[in-house]
């Protein structure tokens, strides 16, 4: 496990791994080895779990802490963990009730909680998030209202062996997460798919369609739709200075659609004949802006400018609980000048009697703002910019938005 | 400006500052300071204005034009403080000085005894070009004609503008100087060109000098005809390749060999499609079997396919001076007269030219310019009097409307210069580079980025030229544009052409920059020469443009390992596409500045419609 670690460390930090989708790939992968591996005490083993997740998240973060991808994973993972944890411990409330007889279970249970309360437990139901629809307040309630009479019926019935239970337990609960990872992993690797089959409800006949740079899920987005018969017309920006959409535009082509390649200042030119901007992104904020990559806030401008959709393809695994501050500098990366300059290009020219100076500057991701961003379409469907939160808040629990802040204070 | 304002008294010494003109200040001319805002051009620079620097204003003899000249004072001086002050403004010499009343309207005040030739109205640009008027002396004769309908031209559009009681008043005054002038005949000029060294000199208004013309012309008739020559104006609907007979026309006449590119755009097929690279060494080949090319026209037309002449005042310059060298070996063939036959000529070289590269605006107005002059060459002249007259007016063309426009600009742009700015220009224009260096030499403090695009990069160029001159820059490619944008504090950007709707028709990129500075409430500055000006109106950038060679788009200089598009002329759904121009909507331009002055886009057609007759007339 230690050499995967490395591994991924290494190739964070040297942004070696391409796009967000195999970061979040492994960043699972390896969260998922770090479950199976972690021994689990007999009591607060989720606890344990979530601890030994944060302290393995918090250092792949730190690897390339612009990669929101990985952070978004751990979160995910950390969500699973609580979200197990506490459907066992309904399941368990729920044979508590039925049976009343084995309210042992239960008591291993709330240990997670220091106070075991109706408060905790509601806090446990809050922190899943989910929707305060009828249906849950329903369920709600007999629960929070049993839990007090099991902990007080528990406590008395302390003394009895139950390890073989416990162990099972255990076991059940990393069994879980594991699998449930193992979905999440499943859901990342197949989130093309469910993107991409909305793309005939986006494209239509005859249609021009601008993107730039290279992302497989625009790729797929559109291979989708010319399966689906439709013929349509694809400008690709070539999106200096990766030129990932040379790329791009070669497997479009390859695949028959009519691709016309465009240097990234034609963007402003074609603009005005294009029906709809289809791009891909590095991570959707909170608040509904795109992390994307560099160049795409003029091509979202632009689209502004001519009332052209610009639609943003993403996965759940790019959606980022966190609300961005200062993303252009604070959330972005400089590459290398080499991909502008060759070097000593200007070395003739940089003698210090002159006194003239030069910087390049060669940013990786653009932030384009929500206003400017008509559409989501995430595996779950197509939302709005301004519902991002909401959605988001599905993947996450609350208290895991600070990675770093809990081993801090309890260290 | 409204001339039915009642004509002021000229002891108001606080001649209306409202607005954005300068105090009324001789000194300020001195310093070099200029006002901004002013269409009517602002004096150059300091280095004329020692030829008039003492304005010496003489009463009003008894001369009857002159008397007008007098109650017309006041109005013009609240029309144009500043920049009109007595030096500068224009000067009527009433050729007293025994030739008989004759009047001749001049562009400029000849305090340095230089005689006129040819005159314009308002523009301070001539007040240069005394240089060239030396040369001009043999093209005297036929000038004194031509400058009544020059002025009638100019000054139709002012005169409509002052009320009838002064107008009527005025024609009694013109009918009278007229008859004068008439008198004197085509040799007037001449003579009071040369008497006019001691004539006194009255300062006048340029509407005094508009009217009188007017006048003069409206009796000859010459009004109505300008008016169906506004008609011919408006620009011919350019050639569309999609139409296929005119193409095999085209193809027929064609000196270059051009083969269609394999995978067209269709959106473009109004456009020329062709394979670049391959003509060059066909035309070289083909040099010695091409006579009716000019050596210096065809070298031209080559440093174009290729490349090494780019950058439309080069571009206008180099071909101009190929002009200039084609007439001078011209010789007229036997039976055929001048200036038909070297329309023709003319004519001939530029469909070469434009077979090598499509012309650009800049270009389309210089050889309208060219053709006008040879169009108005009088009939009495030689042919070797014709040719250097030609060659004059272009040498005159070159310094007056690029070097000398582009002085003024430098000096109108530095002052929108503050220390601590952070100047943004994009690709490399010629007017923008010598700005940021004036504005270097004058010791301000700013930096420099430098945002550059595929496939050209001409910024780099641009980036080297002022790194060795010692400023500090920043380098950076078109997207990261938004990402740099948080820091500028202006944007300088340089133009192919301005459009009469305020669009700028400017290097692919243009638009995008000025797009990302206008979201970022950025001022964008936009440099252009007033020769650049078309009255053509654009609103995309599709329906007119030139498509460069689709070639250079899959090949990425100094990166070996961007090569997934070598070998897309093969496949069969792929197309490059490599635009050279854009258009940028007006309303992301702050300010447009020209040799007049600084304008806002919507002043364009002004520009246009007021000076596009003089352009042709210099």
């Amino acid at each position: 496990m230690l050499f995967l670690l490395m591994y991924l460390f290494i190739d964070l930090d040297a942004s070696k791994i391409e796009g967000s989708q195999a970061t979040a790939k492994q960043a699972a992968e390896l969260l998922r080895s770090v479950i199976s591996q972690q021994r689990l005490p007999q009591t607060h083993q989720a606890t344990a779990l979530i601890s030994a997740v944060r302290a393995v998240g918090e250092k792949l973060i730190a690897a390339n802490p612009v990669e929101l991808a990985v952070g978004n994973i751990v979160r995910r993972v950390l969500h699973i963990i609580r979200e197990e944890d506490l459907s066992l411990a309904t399941a368990a409330i729920d044979g508590l009730e039925l049976s009343a007889v084995s309210d042992d279970e239960d008591d291993v249970e709330r240990d997670d909680y220091p106070v075991l309360s109706a408060a905790a437990v509601a806090a446990a139901a809050r922190s899943t998030l989910r929707p305060p629809s009828l249906q849950t307040l329903l369920e709600d309630t007999p629960i929070s209202a049993a839990i007090p009479h099991t902990s007080s019926s528990g406590g008395d019935s302390e003394g009895k062996s139950r390890s073989v239970d416990k162990s099972s337990r255990g076991r059940k609960l990393k069994h879980d997460v594991i699998e449930a990872v193992n979905e999440l992993i499943q859901d990342i690797s197949t989130c093309y798919e469910q993107i991409a089959e909305q793309a005939v409800e986006h494209i239509h006949q005859n249609e021009v369609i601008l993107t730039l740079g290279s992302s497989k899920t625009v790729l797929e987005f559109l291979c989708a739709a010319k399966e689906k018969k439709r013929s349509f017309k694809v400008f690709v920006a070539e999106g200096a200075p990766r030129y990932q959409g040379h790329l791009l535009a070669k497997e479009l082509a390859a695949r028959g659609l009519q691709t016309t390649v465009i240097t990234d200042s034609a963007v402003f030119a074609m603009i005005s004949r294009v029906n709809m901007v289809i791009v891909g992104a590095h991570a959707v904020m909170a608040n509904g802006g795109v992390i994307a990559p560099v160049g795409l806030n003029m091509v979202a401008l632009a689209a502004q400018r001519h009332a052209v959709p610009f639609v943003v393809l993403a996965g759940s695994h790019k959606l980022c609980p966190l609300y961005p501050h200062n993303p252009e500098v604070l959330l972005n990366e400089l590459r290398s000048p080499s991909e502008l300059l060759d070097f000593g290009e200007f070395s003739d020219c940089m003698d210090s009697a002159s006194g003239g100076s030069l910087h390049v500057v060669n940013p990786t991701f653009d932030y384009v703002p929500p206003k400017l961003v008509s559409l989501f379409i995430t595996d779950t469907g197509g939302h709005n910019p301004s519902y991002m939160y909401r959605l988001i808040a599905d993947y996450y629990s609350a208290d895991d938005l600070v990675v770093k802040r809990r081993p801090a204070t309890t260290s | 400006m409204d001339a039915r304002r009642p004509p002021r008294a000229v002891i108001d010494p606080k001649v209306r500052t409202v607005g954005f003109f300068t105090p009324p200040d001789p000194i300020q001319f001195d310093s070099n300071s200029l006002s901004p805002v002013m269409i009517p051009p602002p004096c150059h620079s300091s280095e004329n204005l020692d030829l008039h620097s003492p304005p010496s204003v003489t009463p009003p003899s008894g001369d009857e034009s002159v008397s007008v000249t007098g109650s017309y004072n006041g109005s013009s001086s609240e029309l144009f403080p500043a920049p009109m002050s007595p030096a500068l403004s224009q000067k009527i010499v009433a050729g007293d000085g025994g030739v008989g009343g004759g009047i001749v309207a001049s562009s400029f005040p000849r305090g340095g005894g230089v005689p006129v030739c040819k005159l314009t109205t308002v523009s301070v640009v001539n007040t240069d070009s005394f240089a060239f008027d030396e040369r001009d002396k043999p093209n005297k004769g036929g000038g004194s004609s031509m400058e009544v309908k020059d002025q009638a031209m100019n000054s139709k559009q002012k005169n409509e503008k002052s009320s009838k009681a002064e107008r009527r008043a005025l024609q009694e005054a013109q009918r009278a100087a007229k008859a004068a002038a008439k008198a004197e005949g085509n040799k007037a000029t001449g003579t009071v060109t040369s008497g006019n060294l001691k004539s006194a000199k009255a300062t006048k208004p340029p509407q005094k000098v508009d009217n009188t013309s007017v006048a003069a012309s409206e009796k000859k008739g010459v009004d109505r005809p300008s008016e169906k020559d506004r008609k011919k104006d408006v620009p011919h609907p350019r050639m569309q390749y999609d139409d296929k007979s005119r193409v095999e026309k085209a193809k027929r006449r064609a000196v270059v060999n051009h083969t269609e590119s394999r995978n067209r755009v269709e959106l473009f097929r109004h456009l020329p499609q062709y394979e670049h690279g391959s003509q060059l060494p066909d035309l070289e080949a083909k040099f010695f079997q091409l006579e009716p090319v000019h050596p210096s026209v065809y070298k031209v037309g080559l440093q174009y396919l290729s490349g090494d002449i780019s950058g439309g005042n080069a571009r206008c310059i180099a071909m101009l001076q190929a002009f200039q060298d084609a007439i001078k070996d011209y010789t007229v063939p036997p039976e055929k007269t001048l200036v038909r036959d070297l329309t023709a000529k003319i004519s001939s070289y530029v469909s070469f030219l434009i077979e090598c590269r499509p012309l650009s605006i800049s270009m389309g107005n210089a050889i309208r310019f060219l053709k006008s002059q040879i169009a108005k060459l009088p009939l009495t002249l030689s042919e070797s009097e014709s040719k250097t007259s030609l060659q004059s007016d272009i040498e005159r063309f070159i310094y007056e409307k690029i070097i000398l426009a582009d002085k003024v600009i430098v000096e109108h742009a530095v002052t929108k210069i503050r220390d601590g700015d952070v100047l943004l220009t994009y690709g490399s224009s010629s007017a923008v580079e010598m700005i940021l260096l004036r504005a270097h030499e004058l010791g301000k403090q700013f930096q420099v980025v430098v945002v550059d695009s595929r496939p050209s990069l001409k910024g780099k160029l641009l980036l080297r030229r002022l790194v060795e001159k010692g400023l500090t820059c920043t380098y950076t490619h078109i997207n990261a544009v938004s990402f740099i944008m948080h820091e500028v504090t202006r944007v300088f950007l340089g133009a192919s052409s301005v459009l009469s709707n305020g669009t700028v028709y400017s290097g692919v990129g243009t638009a995008s920059v000025a797009m990302v500075a206008h979201a970022f409430h950025v001022p964008v500055i936009v440099c252009c020469e007033a020769f650049k000006f078309h009255e053509r109106v654009q609103l995309d950038s599709i329906c007119s443009n030139e498509l460069g060679d689709p070639d250079v788009i899959s090949k990425v200089s100094g990166r070996g390992d961007v090569n997934h598009l070598d070998a897309w002329a093969n496949a069969e759904n792929l197309q490059l596409l490599n635009l050279i121009y854009d258009a940028t909507p007006s309303d992301y331009v702050s300010i447009i500045v020209t040799d007049y002055g600084m304008i806002p886009p919507t002043s364009v057609p002004v520009v246009v419609r007021e000076y596009s007759r003089e352009q042709v007339w210099i």
